[in-house]
């Protein structure tokens, strides 16, 4: 159970955090209009409410949803392709929700990156591939890891979307204090996993605010 | 300054990624036009049978109600408490000043279901001493809400706090303001617009609060997200998406209003 969450979580935060740096860089360097179109992408999911974008997923992967409508009408798949109540859907679902949440950190250390850096790089003789790989990335690095702490994090206590998408049947951690308490009334379970979560969930914000502080001191 | 675009091949992942962030959301649009009473794409006709559900079937009107007034109260609570305590920490500067904040902030890291599951026994736990807020009871689930939300209301008002010029407060302390005159008329009007923002945070969050009201809560008070969860749950509803629309809608219009708000401003 534990390792199915941990693994579930770890493929989650990599993924948010890989499509974070990739939007956030469009965010944060992108001309006017590729700004207000990546803000968009942004911020209109991470203020809408996450029942609703579960249920977007649904709509969309579930066996009479748009994908599998389309595949079939097309006629590239006889039988429908599961991709909701299984971990895949959980993964999809979890990822969506975590995105905005990691583009913040990750963009704040991209706009802190100084201007000049970048103009050294190139009159040093750096590519714009060069400079990006050793220059940029590596420089906003404490960003992606402030972002991916906070992503599994939240991943770890989570439990809607995995409820939703998951359908009972690739159970997290979270979830599961959640039919312990209620589906088969076993408290002493429910709480001893709820005291497991806050005693990881502490070490991992302990690391998190360990790990900004000195890179705060020296910005 | 820009002098490094995205190129080809950033721009390219960023767009994978736009769609992967908006599919969903836009997937929802022709669900909810659908004409059968199963989730499906619209074959045929469109139909606005599950926008007129909406406004038909008193359940989703009762739980928009109940969910505006839970949101509400919830905020303003929220928002009195967080400016109470944050004029505590920033006006007496109190020696445990991190230690109280850090305490206060907890309820934003702990894992919402363990929240969740506190606020459940404690509010069976009122009940059953016969409390006005008890569970599944609506000023219990404004209750959890104040706990779930005062948290992000306190960073926002702190922050605005510490943009206020401290010498301000000094002189109208100079002055021989008491204590009470200094934090409302001098402080709290330098602070009004993180005021404003803590409270429609706070709102926000309340409105779609789902993990800890799912907890508190089982037949009374339904709020719209706990209803959108029933049908979620059951057998799905279009009708889930028809209201899921009209929240997109109305998020995308704040959002524009506030960025047109912003072009303005900067522009002045």
């Amino acid at each position: 159970m534990f390792v199915r969450t941990f693994r579930i979580c770890g493929l989650v935060t990599l993924a948010s955090v890989a499509g974070a740096y990739a939007i956030a860089y469009v965010w944060v360097r992108g001309t006017p209009g590729q700004r207000l179109a990546a803000e968009y992408c942004i911020l209109v999911p991470f203020w809408i409410s996450v029942l609703t974008r579960a249920f977007g997923w649904v709509a969309l992967l579930s066996n009479q949803g748009l994908i599998n409508t389309w595949l079939r009408a097309t006629g590239m798949l006889s039988e429908p392709l599961p991709m909701v109540r299984n971990e895949f859907g959980v993964i999809v679902g979890m990822t969506h929700f975590l995105i905005p949440f990691a583009v913040f950190p990750i963009a704040s250390a991209m706009r802190a990156l100084d201007e000049r850096v970048l103009l050294a790089a190139r009159g040093l003789g750096a590519g714009r591939t060069r400079i990006f790989w050793s220059v940029f990335v590596p420089m906003t690095m404490p960003g992606v890891i402030g972002a991916a702490l906070i992503v599994f994090v939240f991943a770890l206590g989570f439990f809607i979307t995995p409820a939703i998408l998951g359908g009972g049947r690739s159970v997290m951690v979270a979830e599961l204090v959640y039919l312990r308490i209620f589906q088969s009334p076993d408290w002493g379970l429910g709480a001893a996993i709820s005291i497991t979560l806050v005693v990881i969930v502490g070490a991992l914000s302990a690391a998190l605010f360990r790990y900004l502080r000195p890179s705060q001191m020296a910005g | 300054m820009n002098g490094y675009r995205p190129g080809p091949v950033a721009l390219l992942c960023a767009l994978v990624v736009a769609v992967f962030l908006l599919m969903p959301l836009l997937a929802v649009v022709p669900v909810s036009f659908t004409p059968s009473r199963m989730l499906s794409m619209p074959t045929g006709g469109l139909s606005l049978r599950h926008y007129r559900t909406l406004i038909d079937d008193p359940r989703w009107l009762d739980s928009i109600l109940l969910s505006l007034r839970v949101g509400v109260v919830s905020s303003t609570l929220a928002t009195l408490l967080a400016l109470a305590f944050s004029l505590g920490i920033w006006m007496f500067r109190p020696r445990f000043a991190a230690a109280l904040v850090g305490f206060v902030l907890l309820p934003m890291i702990v894992p919402p279901v363990v929240s969740a599951i506190t606020l459940y026994f404690l509010l069976t736990w009122l009940s059953g001493v016969g409390g006005f807020a008890g569970y599944d009871t609506w000023p219990g689930v404004v209750l959890a809400h104040v706990v779930v939300t005062v948290p992000f209301a306190v960073v926002l008002i702190l922050v605005s706090l510490s943009q206020v010029d401290r010498r301000i407060d000094l002189a109208a302390r100079g002055l021989g303001a008491s204590t009470w005159e200094r934090a409302t008329k001098v402080i709290v009007p330098n602070i009004k617009f993180g005021i404003l923002t803590a409270w429609l945070l706070s709102f926000v969050l309340s409105w779609e609060e789902i993990g800890v009201t799912l907890f508190i809560t089982s037949v009374n008070a339904i709020t719209l997200p706990r209803l959108i969860w029933m049908g979620l749950r059951d057998n799905i509803d279009p009708a889930i998406a028809a209201i899921s629309v009209i929240l997109i809608l109305i998020t995308v219009t704040v959002l524009t209003a506030r960025i047109v708000h912003r072009r303005a401003r900067g522009r002045e």
